[in-house]
């Protein structure tokens, strides 16, 4: 994994290390050359994983005393809000953390979709992290599930009836989702377990994630290639641990602030209602982070042409280091690309925010208009983009911009010219 | 000779292939079937109302598989009206005589066929049902006429026991 070969100091380390490499590993990851020039969008890496942990601690503390079943999960859930010493604050942590979570995530992949990181050759960590993507909207929507209210399972027949748009076996897939003929008890328990394992498979994912991002290293703001060793890097510790950690601690301000003033304001007052399999709440609406994709279901008038609008709104993602044709990556030198992202990101805003809003007259055609332009940007604009764009000068390395822009790399060396700028 | 030996390899291998995949698959096949509706479940297959306090123009709604079923007792406008659709103007077309054998009684599934909603009585355009999760209006005789819901509401299968008691399922 290093460049370079690792001794311990210690005669235990040495013969630990012999026998389980985890000293060199450690090593690895404390030495890992990063490029210098990491901006703070490239901070969420680390808050991401943050996120993760405290959705695994937070959640395993709420299993202790939380019982799925349909007559009692409700109250079971209040039960740890008012009974439970400090539950409130950990189930507030819990759901308030998921939101925190795809905040986190949306931040992580536009600065991905920005700086050009799903590119060549960082695909699979781009892959893998999409396939999280997914994992953490599946066991984000079975843990609305859980507390058995009126959103809880409104949201699940609703989700769960996506499958019955499959032609011939759909139906029979609903039921084998459910376990029964509607969403009841047994749904609800196998949510659970389900709730339960995803985490895990998204922490192995993690892993992969980042074994596959340290053998290339990180992309960086102006998305060349680093040259190792150089001076376009410095060690991952103690530089980007600080640096990490500090962005950490703003962030644990954000996320504070909602768990502490308006821990209720991300979700929905009807899921304070037990779940009632007769009444359908008067507006059904998913969590704000799966909104985009609701707005895209429902802008298709077809049932099962909406299901696959919407599925292949996120699959198309995976496909995107193959759809951008542009060898350059970072947007900072693609003038054209750069509009289209920051259009790209008002048409996602908008599609969530007609996702909250009914599904009619202005606001279906609006849905309707973002959709189409939301294909567009990746089927058509991105390929044809990578042709056309006239992109402007890449730099040759990182230090060189940093030490005044200039194109001579023997001039950038000179520290007597810097000595002069003083 | 070698060619002999190569086909009696092909062969154990072919079948030891099969017999693995028989076996991979017999053991997770009960992995699968575990989770579809369990005896308990199906055994709640029927229930039995008492409509004999149903007036003209209302609807009760009936818990039957964990599912809502609307019993509508309809007025002799509605069933007129009912009627009166013609099979063009219907997404999917069905005559009110085949969706209720008895036409002052419509028995149906409660659920929106778009997304599993239940849609509220006497509500939307077409003086019937309307599903407020993503705007599917049915008619009186719950037939699907604006929205994104592509059928008209499950007629489930039911009989009357005797004049006040409707057995569904």
């Amino acid at each position: 994994m290093s460049d370079h070969e690792y001794t311990p100091k210690s005669n235990f380390g040495k013969w630990f290390n012999d026998r389980l490499p985890l000293l060199t590993l450690a090593n690895h990851l404390t030495d890992y050359p990063t490029p210098k020039n990491l901006n703070y969008w490239w901070t969420f890496g680390g808050i991401l994983t943050f996120c993760l942990v405290t959705q695994i601690v937070t959640g395993l503390v709420l299993a202790m005393h939380y019982i799925a079943h349909a007559d009692m999960a409700f109250d079971s859930v209040e039960h740890i809000m008012r009974d439970v010493n400090y539950g409130w604050l950990i189930r507030y942590i819990h759901a308030n953390g998921a939101s925190m979570f795809f905040l986190a995530v949306y931040i992580h992949i536009f600065r991905s979709l920005f700086y050009g990181s799903y590119k060549a050759p960082r695909e699979i960590i781009w892959i893998i992290g999409i396939i999280i993507y997914l994992l953490m909207m599946a066991a984000a929507f079975m843990g609305y599930v859980l507390p058995w209210g009126q959103m809880s399972f409104w949201g699940a027949t609703v989700i769960t009836n996506l499958f019955s748009a499959i032609p011939l076996v759909g139906e029979g897939i609903v039921t084998w989702l459910w376990g029964g003929y509607s969403v009841d008890n047994p749904t609800l328990t196998r949510f659970f377990t389900l709730h339960y394992l995803i985490p895990f498979l998204i922490l192995g994912l993690v892993v992969l994630h980042i074994w596959a991002l340290h053998v290339p290293g990180n992309n960086n703001p102006i998305g060349i290639d680093v040259k190792k060793p150089s001076k376009d890097t410095v060690p991952f510790h103690p530089y980007i641990v600080i640096k990490d950690a500090f962005a950490l601690l703003m962030f644990m301000i954000v996320f504070a602030f909602f768990v502490f003033y308006t821990p209720n304001i991300l979700g929905h007052a009807d899921n304070y209602i037990e779940a009632n399999p007769l009444v359908t709440p008067a507006h059904i609406v998913p969590e704000w982070y799966l909104l985009p994709f609701y707005a895209i279901l429902r802008s298709v008038p077809d049932k099962l042409m909406g299901v696959i609008a919407m599925l292949s709104a996120i699959f198309i993602l995976a496909a995107l280091p193959w759809l951008d044709t542009s060898k350059i990556r970072s947007a900072v030198f693609r003038p054209l690309y750069r509009q289209f992202y920051w259009i790209l990101v008002a048409d996602v805003l908008i599609l969530g925010y007609v996702g909250a809003m009914p599904a009619e007259g202005l606001y279906l055609l609006i849905a309707r208009v973002a959709t189409a332009y939301y294909f567009l940007h990746f089927l058509v604009i991105l390929p044809i983009l990578g042709y056309k764009e006239r992109t402007l000068p890449v730099p040759l390395s990182i230090t060189e911009p940093v030490l005044g822009g200039s194109s001579n790399l023997a001039a950038a060396r000179d520290d007597s010219r810097l000595e002069k700028l003083k | 000779m070698s060619e002999k030996k190569t086909e009696r390899r092909d062969f154990l291998f072919t079948a030891t292939a099969a017999v693995g995949a028989v076996g991979v698959g017999a053991t997770v096949w009960p992995m699968i079937d575990q989770m579809n509706p369990d005896a308990s479940v199906k055994a709640l297959a029927s229930t039995e109302v008492d409509v004999s306090s149903v007036n003209p123009g209302k609807t009760i709604t009936v818990l039957w598989r964990g599912k809502p079923v609307f019993i509508r007792r309809r007025t002799q406008d509605e069933i007129n009206e009912a009627k009166a659709v013609k099979l063009k103007d219907l997404k999917h077309p069905e005559k009110d005589e085949d969706r209720a054998k008895n036409p002052e009684w419509l028995v149906m599934l409660g659920v929106c066929t778009h997304l599993g909603c239940v849609p509220l009585d006497q509500k939307g355009d077409y003086n019937g049902w309307f599903c407020p999760c993503h705007g599917s209006h049915y008619d009186i005789s719950g037939r699907i006429r604006k929205g994104p819901a592509p059928t008209n509401m499950e007629i489930p299968k039911y009989e009357f026991v005797n004049a006040n008691t409707i057995k569904i399922g």
